[in-house]
């Protein structure tokens, strides 16, 4: 275990420490101590390594994260896991505004809740919330699944593309061209695997979410859908 | 019938014959038209601005003798590896899928033999344009499309675009005609369906998120890229603050004339400002701060030669970028084409339905069949002429002017022909020292 003092050494030492591992991988673990908030913590790591964060992070925490796992002992502020290709990242506390934004692929679980623009422009990536999320999540969502155990705020899903929305709480209100959909086998597959994945199967069974989707009516603009924009 | 003559027939200078065709076409289609391009409407430009050359008090260097540079560093301010160009005039921001692949590995040889830097568009990069781009700037877009760490990690420099001058404030849109598997792939959406670029980025809010925003992507990138930010002509004295604020290398400034794949007509003609009226506002913020030549202006919009190359760099920016012209240079609206041209209901120079994906030079195009009639070594070849012609352009105004460099141009060495250009150049009404707004008198 590597033990990195960010109050002490810094966060270019960090993050200059934690590229070099890209391509080898016997220094599996690292923690990090005294975070204090600071923005870009692990942003930008490229390798098979576990870094437990002890304390809540800033902006941009895990940003555009390949193969590592990255949990953070606290809450974590506005875009973590942004743009996040593959790999892990779970969060103890809650996480802030757009949490897991344009993600291409990976898994990010949040255990608190997550604020506004959950899975905003999501690409691929995974989500899973244990708590609720706030208004204007999944905006135009591309592709990848969003699970909340909890509530979702106003707007969710607006100008959804093909991501797969899984709520199984109540929805203030569903965005435009945002519609509930059947839930099939595949979805409850898709459910059972990432609730576990997303370490929530003690708390929650998939027959109890209800699924999300676009309607696919903004895909080509039509004149007649004007008041929808 | 009277014998007496009729009143001739009036149009309206309000209603006029191509007006009224507008409103015919929006009654039948329902549809605002959209279309690829910059404005199109008369506007004051450099053409306004002349070069008073040598006289009595400065004089002249020798034209093809006395050396002239033409180099820029871009970067400089916080980035381990700044850009080294051999000329001043960049390739601007065009997306694969806006663009063909073939039209992107042009630009990428036109712009490497002459010793300038290519840059990526909404869409990602491609393989085209990195393996023969030697420079490649790789834009950090709202959509995300495309964006992931090992493309900023081999890029040259990155661009976060919060706007540009064709559509300052708005997003992108790329028609379902031209998402094909390739495209469509790159985007991670469905082929065929219109493809919406977010008019703002998805995880930062105003200038105090850009300055954490751009911190991220030096770390990410070990703070070895220069970073750019681009913004449309909107309010350019604040932009260019706030974008040094936030911890910008360059500021890259995109006025009205600057053209876009395809939106809105209505937002082209109507919304931002002309790059004369931006420059003088952007080189005053820099200079307040202090900060002029630390962080490099580059400029856009309607440049064309080498003249409107001095002229942009007299007014204070340090290098162009061009797009409508490089398109042109490739061979984009050429008169050999006309019939094609004609078959779409348009004419060689006025084409600008590039969104349909029907181009007849195959250049703003996915149609394979189209790719055939352009050929990226000739396409190339012949942006790398047009280059070089800039630059000697360029250099023979500066040497006219007495200057070795062409950074070394400066107001001073400008008169503007109408009153319009001398206040937003702020420079003066030839054969006055009255510069509208600002100073003086006959």
């Amino acid at each position: 275990m590597q033990t990195f003092d960010l109050g002490k050494e810094g966060l270019r030492a960090l993050n200059s420490s934690l590229h070099a591992l890209k391509g080898q991988t016997n220094m599996t673990n690292w923690e990090v101590v005294n975070p204090k908030g600071a923005h870009a913590i692990a942003a930008g790591v490229d390798a098979p390594v576990d870094i437990t964060v002890r304390g809540s992070t800033g902006y941009y925490c895990a940003g555009m994260n390949k193969q590592a796992t990255i949990r953070i002992k606290g809450s974590a502020g506005p875009g973590v896991a942004e743009n996040m290709m593959s790999g892990t990242v779970i969060i103890d506390g809650n996480a802030s505004q757009y949490a897991g934004a344009t993600g291409r692929g990976g898994l990010l679980v949040v255990k608190g809740n997550a604020s506004s623009r959950c899975g905003v422009s999501m690409k691929g990536i995974d989500i899973v919330v244990h708590g609720s999320i706030g208004h204007m999540s999944a905006f135009m969502a591309q592709s990848g699944n969003l699970v909340v155990l909890g509530d979702a705020g106003d707007a969710l899903g607006d100008s959804l593309y093909e991501a797969r929305l899984f709520v199984r709480g109540s929805v203030k209100s569903l965005g435009a061209d945002c519609i509930e959909k059947e839930m099939r086998p595949e979805h409850y597959a898709i459910l059972e695997d990432l609730l576990k994945r997303g370490e929530a199967d003690h708390l929650a069974k998939p027959q109890e979410f209800k699924r999300y989707g676009s309607a696919r009516k903004l895909y080509n603009f039509n004149i007649d859908n004007a008041s929808a924009y | 019938m009277s014998d007496f003559p009729h009143t001739p027939p009036r149009f309206s200078a309000t209603f006029t014959p191509a007006v009224n065709a507008e409103i015919r076409r929006a009654a039948a289609s329902g549809i605002y038209d959209i279309r690829g391009g910059g404005t199109k409407r008369h506007l004051p430009h450099f053409d306004d601005l002349l070069f008073l050359g040598a006289s009595i008090s400065r004089y002249p260097l020798e034209g093809y003798r006395e050396k002239c540079a033409t180099d820029v560093w871009l970067g400089t301010r916080f980035a381990k590896k700044p850009i080294h160009l051999e000329i001043p005039v960049t390739i601007a921001g065009m997306s694969f899928g806006a663009l063909s692949g073939p039209a992107k590995e042009a630009l990428g040889r036109g712009a490497s033999a002459a010793g300038t830097s290519t840059t990526t568009g909404d869409g990602g990069m491609t393989e085209e344009e990195r393996g023969h781009s030697q420079t490649l700037v790789y834009q950090y877009l709202p959509s995300r499309y495309g964006m992931n760490p090992d493309d900023l990690r081999r890029c040259d420099a990155i661009e976060v675009v919060v706007g540009q001058g064709a559509k300052p404030g708005g997003g992108g849109m790329l028609l379902g005609q031209k998402i094909s598997d390739r495209v469509a792939n790159m985007r991670n959406l469905p082929k065929g369906i219109d493809q919406r670029s977010a008019c703002r980025h998805p995880d930062w809010t105003g200038p105090d998120d850009l300055e954490i925003k751009i911190m991220e992507l030096r770390e990410i990138t070990d703070w070895e890229k220069p970073i750019y930010v681009k913004v449309g002509g909107a309010r350019p004295y604040y932009d260019t603050a706030l974008a040094v604020k936030a911890g910008a290398d360059v500021v890259v400034l995109d006025g009205m004339q600057g053209g876009t794949a395809a939106t809105q007509d209505v937002f082209i003609e109507h919304v931002g400002m002309p790059i004369l009226a931006c420059i003088p506002q952007a080189v005053k913020a820099l200079q307040d701060l202090g900060m002029h030549r630390k962080v490099q202006l580059i400029v856009s919009g309607g440049i064309r030669t080498g003249a409107d190359v001095a002229k942009a760099m007299a007014l204070g920016a340090d290098a162009v970028a061009i797009g409508t012209a490089a398109l042109i240079a490739l061979g984009d609206n050429d008169p050999k084409w006309e019939s094609d041209y004609q078959k779409l209901g348009t004419t060689a120079d006025a084409y600008d339905d590039w969104h349909e994906g029907k181009d007849p030079a195959g250049i703003t195009t996915q149609d394979p069949e189209l790719f055939k009639r352009f050929d990226p070594v000739l396409g190339g070849r012949r942006l790398k002429n047009y280059l070089k012609v800039m630059t000697l352009e360029a250099q023979t105004i500066a040497r006219a002017c007495g200057k070795n460099h062409l950074h070394n141009l400066e107001p001073e060495d400008l008169c503007s022909l109408t009153i319009e250009a001398a206040a937003m150049a702020g420079v003066p009404l030839a054969g006055t020292n009255w510069i509208p707004g600002r100073s003086g008198g006959f």
